[in-house]
């Protein structure tokens, strides 16, 4: 992976160099640390990266993510990650990590007869 | 202060132009299953809390002061929105002033529901904008804390804390009131007033037990601000008129007390007692800068008469 870039999606990678990320409480810093931010809707079941912010902590980051992100009733779940926390794929090692799943056809279901009878399939 | 039709605008718009936008807003198709207004691509959610509420006064009930009372709660809320309205593309950090734009927005929600209110509640048939842009600056009724020019970010958030403490209090109370229309938009500004207390509480805290200079200017803003809740505890005449209307300052006071101690113990922060009230804003004097900005206020609806967009 390549250092300093948050989880590719969403709003985009965004460069993270120079912004220090950690929450807990340490010396005073000019810049806020970054934070990503997934929502959960109302009937959804999983939480989705919508995008990201500055925050001072994570509680002020929740503040934040309610004002930006959930002003048209999209959620009822907010969760907030410091984007340092997150491991990313790196789009430069793209072929090497995802190319080989290419030619696998056995990997995908496409060679079972679906019985009539069973539901939800 | 009539707003843009909020249908006007849908987030999925038709193909064209819009088409950025709606690969901005793709990111939040897998939140999306159901929408009730195909308009909107998340369904509004809008519940008009004056839906199916009876706007007529309840016999028994003097029109002309519920009216005024309606006014002072309303101008409270406008000119406080007005000056936190100040800080927009002053404040320290973009996340932080959509926080500040949002609560101003609230209480400028709030003003025009009171300011309405108070239009039918007198027969003057006086709108929200008539009330709001064409009174003079001695015909507002609101609090000096109210009309306070925030000095710094610290008494800022100071400001909000003491204000949305004890209009949350009063509006707890007003939800049981004899007038319907006060009760129902005292019950929806209870909780937009609960986000607004909690938001500054954070901050309050944040900074009284930040840095020795964070701790001083916050010590600072609460030493300024502190005595002006004195005024929140002194009934004006009107609320002596308006029984199970109106809520008396004693009905409310130990709660605000408690919960603006609350948070100031945590912060480390020392709140000075009420200072000696007088009247001062609810008999309509203001200080010096507070036609400033009544003018900057009304000057775009002066400007244009009857305008609208």
């Amino acid at each position: 992976m390549t250092a300093g870039w948050t989880a590719e999606g969403g709003h985009g990678a965004v460069p993270t160099d120079g912004v220090p990320v950690e929450p807990a409480p340490g010396p005073v810093r000019a810049d806020w640390p970054l934070w990503e931010v997934f929502l959960r809707g109302r009937r959804g079941l999983n939480h989705v990266h919508v995008g990201s912010l500055h925050a001072a902590d994570a509680e002020l980051a929740l503040h934040h993510a309610r004002d930006l992100y959930t002003r048209r009733n999209e959620a009822v779940s907010i969760w907030v990650v410091p984007a340092a926390a997150i491991t990313a794929s790196s789009p430069d090692e793209r072929d090497p990590f995802f190319a080989p799943s290419g030619d696998k056809a056995y990997r995908h279901p496409t060679f079972y007869r679906l019985p009539e009878d069973v539901p939800h399939l | 202060m009539t707003a843009p039709q909020p249908h006007g605008a849908g987030p999925a718009g038709p193909a064209g132009p819009a088409d950025d936008l709606a690969d901005d807003l793709a990111v939040y198709a897998d939140l999306v299953h159901e929408t009730d207004d195909g308009r909107w691509a998340f369904g509004t959610g809008f519940t008009d809390p004056l839906a199916g509420v009876d706007t007529r006064v309840p016999a028994g009930i003097d029109g002309g002061a519920l009216a005024m009372y309606c006014r002072m709660l309303g101008d409270d809320a406008l000119v406080h929105s007005q000056r936190l309205q100040e800080w927009v593309t002053r404040a320290p950090e973009l996340e932080e002033e959509t926080a500040i734009a949002n609560i101003a927005l609230d209480l400028l929600g709030q003003a025009r529901r009171l300011l309405t209110r108070s239009g039918t509640a007198d027969g003057s048939g006086r709108s929200e904008d008539d009330l709001a842009y064409w009174r003079a600056p001695h015909e507002f009724l609101s609090v000096p804390l109210a009309d306070h020019r925030d000095a710094d970010f610290a008494e800022l958030v100071a400001r909000v804390l003491l204000l949305a403490t004890w209009r949350q209090a009063v509006c707890l109370e007003l939800r049981h009131g004899a007038d319907p229309v006060l009760a129902a938009i005292a019950a929806s500004a209870a909780t937009e007033l609960r986000y607004h207390r909690e938001h500054a509480a954070l901050w309050v805290v944040r900074l009284g037990r930040g840095t020795e200079l964070s701790h001083r200017r916050m010590q600072a803003a609460v030493d300024r601000l502190w005595p002006l809740r004195g005024e929140l505890y002194r009934d004006p005449p009107v609320v002596a008129r308006l029984p199970g209307v109106a809520v008396p300052a004693a009905a409310v006071r130990d709660a605000v007390e408690d919960a603006l101690s609350g948070v100031l113990d945590r912060a480390g922060v020392d709140g000075p007692p009420p200072g000696p009230a007088t009247g001062a804003g609810r008999d309509g004097h203001h200080g010096p800068d507070f036609a400033e900005m009544i003018d900057e206020l009304q000057s775009v609806a002066r400007a244009h008469p009857g305008a609208s967009w």
